[in-house]
């Protein structure tokens, strides 16, 4: 063949793209799928997908920075003598002792405390510098039982009764040995340096008429003065909702997809669930199919990344946002400032995703002294309560352009969707249309 | 002795009146009638009280018990003492499913059989059973002690981690890692100790360990099926 000939360009596959072929590679290497923490990182449809409607003629805006529009949300209205009452619409998402560090538990606690709303715990049980700097704190109570105690549920603020996750819903959990010391297995009953499972399933009870009666035990317990949360995973969000209300859930909480995960398996982060937007109208038609919109509250969460996040969760009749992953990089996770040992990792910053092996350089997602000791909780704190306040000016400013003087009177007529799949999920008309894509029964 | 009649009291009003008890109350000794089935009776008890109930419970009587001793003189429903602490619940009759579920320490004794589940996902609570218990009882368990002295059914102590068991009678199956062990001298006293406290006619040497192969410790791709 003679060099001058043109040849066909290289063209590598749609399919099994340079990803997707590394993955094939590493599982024939090692006969085990890949387990990871954070949360999803395909493209999945996503707040991004929606825009708001600023007010011009046919709505009224209000003056942003001077006309004043609320953000303070109560939770827990339906049954508790307490109810959680919160200055801002954004909670931080449950995470565990053991996944995180006690620095990166004390530095949530603080800046959630500095902005006025609660921290959640999560599988290790409620630690003292989470109780001791959370104003407001949620206590999980979770299917592994891990860390339970019921002091600890009385000295909580609210109790989250833990069904699923939106990383993994129908999936345990995994903390590998390495990161199981001696503090980690004190507080879960187990020897230190072996792995911990996480059953997915609640060992008590088997379905929703038994969550009814764990409620009124939980209730009793506390006295009735605390809120009960129910958190299900995003994957059937009408039922789910629809059989949390039933159980008695004060609140519900629902977590998308895009939600993260100290370590589960890739397949599970990718493939399992729904998105977040998909999810939230679905939760809505339960509530007001059973009347108790706005009396059972509706936490959600997944992918929380912004304002205009908030502000469109609220609009499409969430009561709160909480937010998991994006409270753990404003507190330095995946920084920049840590590139060369993120290389030494085999990874790069925004893309370290090896929670579980406990050798986060920024000091969060470990239990290792050493690196814990590179996160000061008070300028983690500071730097939490400077992002929340971020989101919440930014929900705030698209309220008022809405017209709105509280964030939580935005409403579905505030959106419109850019993608077919976003308008057909959020159940809002597609950008310059009246068309409700998936909406059975219209005619526009 | 303070009685209190569920068929005249509501529940929260015994369970308001059984939490308010310190733990330097002179009102040791509780009764409670008519429990005719009722869930969450006496749950969440946080004093050296006494509680003795005249009759059969519902879903999760004794839960989450602390220093209190409770006796039911009756059967129980799904989930009693579970997550107990410490202290003492006594069953004279049979127990439903997930009794002493999660439990993190005390004594539960089951004068009849238990079902399904029994101990499951146990954390350091002794339970005594003086019958037989249903499948799956253990499973996960971490650490404490299970006495059988009937017999066992499916999977016995599935994924178990340090628990102990000792079951005199037979075993349907062991769960994974679950395994036949040595009793020696120390564990001869610690079964002795236990059925003495749970008040039960058996004698050590009747007994067989089981406990973890520990294969399960670490996760190998080996072991997934």
């Amino acid at each position: 063949m003679k060099d001058d000939i043109p040849r066909t360009a290289p063209i590598k596959s749609a399919t099994f793209t340079d990803p997707v072929n590394a993955e094939i590679r590493r599982a024939a290497a090692t006969g085990i799928y890949d387990i990871r923490g954070g949360g999803a990182k395909r493209r999945v449809p996503n707040f991004d997908d929606l825009l708001v409607l600023g007010a011009s003629m046919s709505r009224y805006p209000l003056e942003g920075y001077r006309e004043r529009c609320d953000t303070s949300v109560t939770l827990g209205t339906r049954y508790a003598q307490n109810p959680i009452q919160l200055d801002i619409p954004i909670t931080i998402a449950g995470m565990s002792f053991g996944a995180l560090s006690g620095p990166a538990k004390e530095a949530l606690g603080r800046g959630a405390t500095l902005a006025g709303t609660s921290t959640t715990t999560g599988d290790g049980g409620m630690t003292e510098e989470e109780r001791g700097h959370s104003e407001k704190l949620v206590y999980q109570y979770l299917p592994s039982r891990y860390g339970m105690n019921p002091d600890d549920l009385r000295r909580a603020d609210a109790i989250e009764i833990v069904v699923g996750q939106g990383a993994k819903p129908g999936g345990g959990g995994m903390l590998l040995g390495q990161k199981i010391t001696e503090r980690v297995a004190g507080m879960r009953n187990l020897p230190a340096g072996i792995d911990q499972r996480s059953s997915c399933r609640h060992p008590d009870w088997t379905g929703p008429d038994d969550l009814e009666i764990k409620i009124l035990e939980l209730r009793e317990i506390t006295g009735w003065r605390v809120p009960i949360y129910v958190k299900v995973g995003g994957a059937r969000p009408y039922f789910d909702t629809t059989l949390a209300v039933k159980a008695g859930a004060d609140v519900v909480v629902l977590d998308g997809m895009q939600g993260g995960t100290a370590a589960t398996q890739d397949v599970f982060i990718e493939h399992v669930g729904q998105p977040l937007l998909a999810c939230i109208p679905e939760a809505v038609r339960a509530l007001q199919d059973l009347g108790v919109h706005r009396e059972v509250q509706l936490v959600v969460s997944g992918g929380i990344r912004t304002g205009a996040d908030v502000a469109k969760a609220l609009a499409l009749g969430a009561d709160a946002t909480a937010i998991g992953t994006a409270a753990l990089i404003a507190l330095g996770d995946n920084d920049p400032k840590y590139e060369a040992e993120y290389a030494a990792l085999g990874t790069t910053a925004g893309a370290y995703d090896d929670w579980h092996e406990g050798r986060d350089p920024a000091g969060i997602t470990t239990q290792d002294p050493g690196l814990a000791a590179r996160l000061d909780p008070v300028e983690g704190g500071r730097r939490l309560r400077n992002y929340l306040k971020v989101l919440t000016l930014e929900a705030q400013t698209i309220a008022r352009a809405c017209g709105k003087n509280h964030v939580l009177n935005l409403e579905p007529e505030d959106l419109c969707a850019l993608t077919l799949e976003a308008a057909a999920m959020a159940k809002i008309p597609l950008a310059g249309t009246d068309w409700y894509p998936g909406k059975p029964g219209t005619t526009y | 002795m303070q009685t209190l009649d569920l068929a005249q009291t509501p529940l929260r009003e015994l369970n308001a009146a059984l939490h308010a008890q310190a733990s330097q109350t002179n009102q040791t000794a509780w009764q409670v009638l008519n429990p005719q089935g009722a869930h969450a009776i006496a749950c969440g008890l946080d004093a050296p009280i006494e509680v003795t109930v005249k009759g059969s419970t519902g879903y999760y009587c004794a839960g989450m018990n602390k220093h209190a001793t409770v006796h039911i003189e009756g059967s129980a429903g799904p989930g009693v003492a579970e997550n107990m602490m410490s202290g003492t619940v006594v069953i004279e009759g049979d127990a439903s499913q997930y009794a002493g579920a999660t439990g993190h320490g005390g004594l539960l004794v089951i004068k009849g059989n238990a079902s399904s589940r029994c101990g499951i996902s146990m954390k350091g609570i002794d339970i005594v059973v003086h019958g037989n218990v249903g499948h799956m009882s253990a499973f996960m368990a971490q650490s404490g002690t299970l006495v059988v002295c009937g017999d066992a059914g499916e999977a016995l102590g599935d994924s178990l981690y340090e628990a102990r068991l000792f079951v005199r009678g037979s075993v349907k199956s062991l769960g994974a890692d679950c395994v036949a062990k040595e009793m020696r001298p120390e564990h001869l006293t610690l079964l002795a100790n236990l059925l003495a406290r749970a008040g039960a006619d058996a004698r050590p040497e009747e007994f067989t360990r089981y406990g973890s192969a520990r294969k399960l410790y670490h996760f190998d791709i080996d072991n997934a099926y």
